[in-house]
């Protein structure tokens, strides 16, 4: 039996609606009774239109939110109930990676502060001493692809792509072992995107890594995930292995969104159509 | 043979900067007929934008300043039009669409009252838009617009479109909203549609709709086409022709089923390759190394030499010309008639 990764069971979330000066707001439920399992060492994606809840749940695992009911399990430990020491230390586990890499840079911290801030967040975890960080730092940076000389620059000396590699570098810097990649290619190139999709591969490979990955592009998610689970307005439609979702779509959800996947092949009917 | 819709002839665009001046479009050709969608894909920074930009003339120059080429616009050319001459064109014989539904609506008014201010100016430079004489009451020409943009909105699939006319922005979806301002575009019958990546902040069900909703209206309106986008995908669904732009040039163009049936060019097969599909093994998805060039030291000869995996001394000696292939179907690589054998090796 293979280990259980991350855990979520019967999870709901509803904001409370609100009163203000145009009027009262309904109240919102986010996520209606989602259940997942994430098994340790394989990449599960979720998949899901805008607006379908999975930035709430994706903000659930990392407790950014407190779920209205369920509970959310990360190696067996209640998020629910744990201590903020406890839950600080499990942080160090789990790591997020954000769509946007122009975002989620500090323009004005270099390479290596962005990449060691996580080592200083986590240093009763981690423990490491000034120098172990600098080693760290360049070891990680090694990993995603880059050198040791881009430590000292700032994140707006860097393309799309490169700066993607930093944030994958600092998600990295506390040795998690579940990854949250919340689109982490959409705001790329093609071309780098590739690039970016491969370096996930090897360094699941060389790391054992545990993937949850956020997409709303069929393709990406086909490609990198072993199990992926659709989500549409707050519930779970359907999920299980990727193979049989895109082959044997059983929902219709499934088989909206996958026949409105854009493939790049040749149109059945030739070009002057129109 | 008639004159073509859209003719861009050896379009060169320079661009100032603290840094010096990018030569950011060297030589685009491209032909658009009526009936034609024409994508045009690259990455990021190649000048995509920027030619459909230069097609309706929101380009400021400077910074931006036109060394060569022109543009013409069933024979006329714009380059060479007044400001109030092209903003006569704008809207009426050029409709655009940008990438984000939701910067290009004014929050603060009634989505009925944007487009009925839209039908207006249209119908000024060419009364035909609207059934209502130039001459007549500014009240019934208000309801005439009115009527009009009601009809567009319905035609875009809004349901229950009059009603929706005194809605605000914030109460339409985002596919709702870019179907707006495609019947904003569209309200002035324009002959040229350019679609500057209409599609990219949509979900994908979405996506197919809106993409459906331009094929069809050209089937409607009998325009021309130009569809900007990032997404080779979105290209083999949508558009009757494409154009692969690198650097500034276009390097491969021709009908659909040529370029991404048989793609010749050694960038346009990155591209493809780079996009993973069904048979695509994991790991095995092969990016392209490198990144778009500084275009204010472009790299001599062919631009994508230094990233080719084929690039040969020569390429680096001159700019490789387009040369005829097939059927309408051209590539600009000195390589491309020995490409296939180069690529079973």
């Amino acid at each position: 039996m293979t280990e259980i990764m991350l855990e979520i069971d019967n999870v709901s979330k509803i904001y409370p609606g609100r009163r203000g000066i145009f009027g009262t707001s309904q109240e919102v439920h986010a996520l209606k009774n989602v259940s997942l399992s994430v098994r340790k060492g394989e990449s599960f994606g979720l998949v899901g239109e805008s607006g379908s809840g999975k930035t709430t749940l994706t903000r659930s695992i990392l407790h950014l939110e407190t779920p209205t009911s369920g509970s959310i399990r990360v190696q067996g430990q209640d998020l629910g109930k744990l201590s903020d020491a406890e839950l600080r230390r499990l942080r160090a586990r789990v790591q997020i990676v954000f769509q946007d890499p122009y975002a989620s840079l500090n323009p004005r911290m270099s390479v290596y502060d962005i990449v060691t801030e996580p080592l200083v967040i986590h240093h009763e975890t981690l423990g490491l001493t000034n120098r172990q960080r600098s080693d760290r730092a360049a070891e990680l940076l090694s990993l995603v692809g880059m050198g040791p000389q881009h430590l000292h620059r700032y994140p707006h000396e860097f393309s799309g792509g490169q700066r993607q590699r930093i944030c994958i570098a600092r998600a990295l810097a506390s040795g998690p072992e579940l990854l949250l990649l919340d689109e982490p290619t959409s705001a790329l190139d093609v071309s780098v995107q590739a690039q970016v999709l491969n370096l996930l591969c090897e360094l699941q490979d060389r790391l054992g890594l545990t993937y949850f990955f956020i997409s709303h592009d069929l393709a990406v998610v086909r490609y990198l995930c072993d199990r992926v689970a659709l989500i549409n307005r707050g519930e779970i439609v359907e999920q299980g292995d990727c193979a049989q979702i895109f082959d044997a779509p059983k929902s219709e959800y499934a088989r909206m969104l996958i026949g409105a996947m854009p493939e790049v092949k040749v149109p059945a009917r030739t070009g002057s159509n129109t | 043979m008639t004159v073509p819709l859209l003719s861009i002839r050896d379009l060169h665009l320079r661009m100032s900067s603290f840094d010096g001046r990018a030569h950011v479009l060297n030589g685009i050709n491209l032909t658009v007929n009526r009936g034609e969608i024409w994508g045009l894909v690259g990455e990021s920074g190649c000048g995509k934008s920027l030619t459909g930009l230069s097609v309706s003339r929101l380009q400021p120059t400077p910074p931006a300043h036109y060394t060569a080429g022109e543009i013409l616009l069933d024979g006329q050319d714009l380059l060479k039009l007044s400001p109030a001459q092209m903003q006569r064109l704008r809207g009426n014989r050029i409709g655009m669409i940008f990438q984000d539904p939701t910067t290009n609506l004014n929050p603060a008014f009634r989505i009925g009252e944007q487009l009925v201010d839209v039908a207006l100016a249209a119908a000024q430079h060419d009364p035909a838009v609207m059934d209502c004489p130039p001459n007549a009451s500014r009240h019934a020409r208000r309801q005439a617009a009115r009527k009009l943009a009601g009809e567009m909105l319905a035609r875009v699939g809004i349901p229950n479109a009059l009603a929706r006319l005194d809605d605000y922005p914030h109460q339409f979806s985002g596919g709702m909203r870019q179907r707006v301002l495609i019947a904003m575009a569209l309200i002035g019958r324009p002959d040229l549609l350019i679609a500057d990546e209409p599609t990219t902040a949509l979900d994908v069900s979405v996506q197919a709709q809106i993409l459906e909703l331009i094929k069809n209206s050209v089937k409607d309106f009998d325009m021309g086409v130009v569809l900007i986008t990032h997404n080779l995908g979105v290209v083999a669904q949508t558009c009757s022709h494409v154009a692969v732009m690198y650097a500034g040039n276009i390097v491969e163009s021709g009908p659909v089923a040529a370029v991404i049936g048989n793609p010749v060019h050694p960038y346009t097969r990155a591209l493809m390759s780079a996009i993973p599909t069904r048979e695509t093994k994991r790991g095995a998805l092969r990016g392209l190394a490198g990144s778009v060039p500084n275009l204010i030291v472009p790299p001599p000869g062919c631009r994508f030499a230094p990233r080719c995996q084929f690039a040969l001394p020569a390429c680096v000696a001159a700019m490789p010309a387009s040369v005829p292939v097939g059927d309408s179907h051209a590539v600009a690589c000195i390589r491309a008639t020995e490409m296939e054998a180069l690529v079973d090796d």
